[in-house]
């Protein structure tokens, strides 16, 4: 006789905690919010309801599509750089440093930084970036300017400068694994195979790290695209992100309902997004065994 | 050799760190030939093919291909391609992909209409019309030996490396493969190098056998070369099978064995008190229930069913080691019993006599 998973009665127990777990303290929020996207506010107060009120004024009202746009552009920007910086740091980590010791002292010290507050790292970048901080101290030391300038921060390029440097470990990451998975004998029959360096990194090596390139830019996106740290710390008068927005539709502004519905949206971004990275990573995907 | 080498090492040697993988090592390979690297694992056979390929760098000496000197050249700039161990077929790139990848970058000036014949050409050659589309991923493992063979020949190489090409099919695949490199050898008419543990690959396919032990080269020559004339007990013992016998020579080709019998070879003589290792194969041990001439008296041990032969295990009086004899499946040969005395008798012709240890 077979043993079904209905005859453990444990079994179904077991499971069901997890799944209690996910309902409570994830789905329940999650159509609390929803819902409540669709009530009414007549100050202080708000009433349930279902109405499409708070959806039209978002899109209607150029305060709330620009800081979308904006935010959307800034995460672009972040995931870019990110990139550019990632994945060489990632291929010299792999291909270039030989001794394993140094290659995994390396790797931590990229990812260490994760372990220090986050406040504290978006913090650094004022201090780097002030009218008297370090880079402006540096300029005038060296005579590259005559009077510290104050065009550093306060800036759209201040937001993106910190938040690269904040999430940089998370493109690292994925990427340090793809290229570490890549057997060594691939990039060995290509040159076998009269192929120099430089075309067997855009035939071999870089189509096989794609997926790291889809997960590290899908983490780096969503990370900044939520991010209010930055533009409060370093970002000027035009710096406000979607999440600051959210942060005073709950607080100041006390209108719960429009809150509600602008993260809906925000939800409904992220997940689109993270969809059309799992599609793109799935064509993309060989077996590299 | 006739005209200059295809290949030729010049005293090259490579160290890992302290470890020596191949010892100070000379080797000169004819155009067209098939050579074989023969060894058990770790005796530096891999190690030397990637030298060739460029894969490693020497540590000492000089390697030519084709009259000029690639010591100093990489992979990718050597007349040479290699059918690796485990393929390393590109596995995001259909088969057509994989085989026409080295036409497309440097040979730039081939066109594509050209490029294209290629492929179907060397995807005919291989037996694989038809799966040009395939993945890798979908593939067995002797089509996917069959795509790696047709990426490395599409190039025209001056010489194809091979290392253990066949080691990871199954045993049918494999005698089957052999069949078709040797064609390929043929057809192709291009030096072939191939590495392999596998003496009855090596003796099977080569024209020439280069038998490694521990980094260092024990010996170079025909097949039929080393198997009638084996320089060392070693070579002896690796290329088919040898009984080996610890004797001291007492002249004139008169050996006595540990255990106080004696042995006469008319292969070789040593001077008097020498001490030898005497070598005969298992199917050139006669054994017979009663004396004849230079016999050795034994105890039957074992008796193995191999098909159409018997194998036999015997206890020599007075030695540590056992020997085995081989034989046709006759009604003498099955009365063998373990137990059973009898005589083992060896032609003089066929005992091979190595030189071991110093003068006592
Ligand atoms: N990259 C390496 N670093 C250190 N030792 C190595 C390296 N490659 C091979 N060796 C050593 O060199 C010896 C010969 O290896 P190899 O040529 O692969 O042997 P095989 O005859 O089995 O092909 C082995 O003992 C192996 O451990
Ligand atoms: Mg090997």
């Amino acid at each position: 006789m077979t043993l079904t998973r209905r005859t453990i009665p444990g079994f179904a127990a077991l499971f069901s905690l997890p799944l209690a777990w996910v309902l409570l303290l994830m789905v329940v929020p999650y159509a609390i919010m929803i819902s409540v996207g669709f009530w009414t506010r007549q100050f202080p107060l708000f009433y349930p309801d279902f109405q499409f009120g708070n959806y039209a004024q978002i899109l209607a009202d150029p305060q709330y599509t620009t800081v979308i746009l904006r935010t959307l552009k800034i995460a672009a920007c972040v995931t870019v750089c990110a990139l550019l910086l990632g994945y060489p740091l990632a291929y010299f980590l792999v291909f270039t440093v030989r001794s394993q010791k140094l290659r995994n002292l390396l790797y931590m010290s990229v990812i260490v930084p994760l372990w220090v507050s986050y406040l504290l790292r978006a913090y650094t970048w004022k201090i780097i970036l002030g009218t008297d901080g370090a880079l402006n101290s540096l300029l005038v030391s060296t005579g590259l300017v005559s009077a510290p300038l104050d065009i550093f921060l306060y800036n759209q390029t201040a937001m993106v400068v910190t938040l690269v440097y904040i999430f940089v470990p998370f493109m690292v990451m994925p990427l340090f694994t793809v290229l570490d998975n890549i057997p060594r004998r691939l990039i060995e029959a290509s040159e076998d195979l009269g192929v120099g360096p430089f075309m067997t990194f855009w035939k071999v090596i870089f189509p096989l790290s794609l997926g790291g390139v889809i997960a590290g830019a899908t983490m780096t996106f969503c990370l900044s695209f939520g991010d209010f740290v930055a533009p409060v710390l370093v970002g000027g008068p035009d710096g406000t992100m979607v999440a600051n927005l959210l942060q005073t539709q709950f607080g100041a502004a006390l209108n719960w309902p429009l809150g509600s519905a602008l993260a809906t949206l925000v939800l409904a971004l992220v997940l689109i997004l993270l969809q059309l990275s799992s599609r793109l990573d799935r064509a993309g995907r060989v077996d590299l065994a | 050799m006739t005209s200059s080498p295809i290949v030729a090492l010049d005293g090259v040697q490579k160290r890992y760190g302290a470890f020596v993988a191949l010892h100070e090592t000379d080797l000169a390979i004819a155009e067209g030939e098939f050579v074989t690297l023969l060894g058990p694992s770790g005796c530096g056979k891999t190690t030397t093919l990637r030298l060739v390929g460029g894969f490693e760098e020497a540590s000492a000496g000089r390697i030519a291909i084709a009259g000029e000197d690639v010591t100093e050249r990489p992979p990718y700039r050597r007349p040479v391609n290699t059918v690796f161990q485990d393929y390393a077929l590109f596995p995001h790139m259909s088969v057509a992909e994989n085989i026409g990848y080295g036409l497309t970058v440097r040979s730039g000036r081939i066109g594509r209409a050209e490029r294209d014949r290629r492929v179907a050409d060397a995807l005919s050659m291989v037996g694989l019309d038809g799966m040009a589309e395939r993945r890798p991923g979908a593939l067995s493992g002797g089509q996917r030996q069959r795509v790696a063979m047709a990426r490395a020949i599409v190039r025209r190489p001056r010489v194809l490396l091979l290392d253990e090409p066949l080691s990871a099919l199954d045993v049918k695949l494999r005698e089957g493969m052999q069949v078709e490199l040797k064609r390929l050898h043929r057809e192709l008419g291009i030096t072939f190098l191939m590495v392999t543990h596998d003496q009855t690959e090596a003796l099977a396919l080569s024209d020439r056998i280069v038998v490694m032990n521990q980094g260092r080269i024990a010996q170079i020559g025909s097949p039929t070369e080393l198997y009638d004339h084996p320089a060392s007990p070693y070579v002896a013992d690796f290329i088919g099978a040898a009984n080996l016998l610890d004797a001291q020579a007492l002249g004139g080709g008169a050996f006595r064995l540990a255990g106080g019998q004696t042995m006469a070879s008319r292969r070789a003589d040593a001077a008097a008190g020498r001490k030898v290792s005497l070598g005969i194969r298992p199917e050139r041990l006669l054994v017979a229930s009663s004396a004849g001439g230079n016999a050795l008296d034994c105890t039957v041990t074992e008796r193995l069913f191999h098909g159409d032969r018997l194998r036999v295990e015997l206890a020599l009086d007075g030695a540590t080691r056992p020997l085995f004899a081989e034989m046709a499946r006759t009604a003498a040969a099955e009365g063998f019993a373990p137990g059973s005395r009898v005589t083992v008798h060896a032609d003089p012709a066929d005992v091979m006599v190595f030189e071991t240890g110093d003068r006592p």
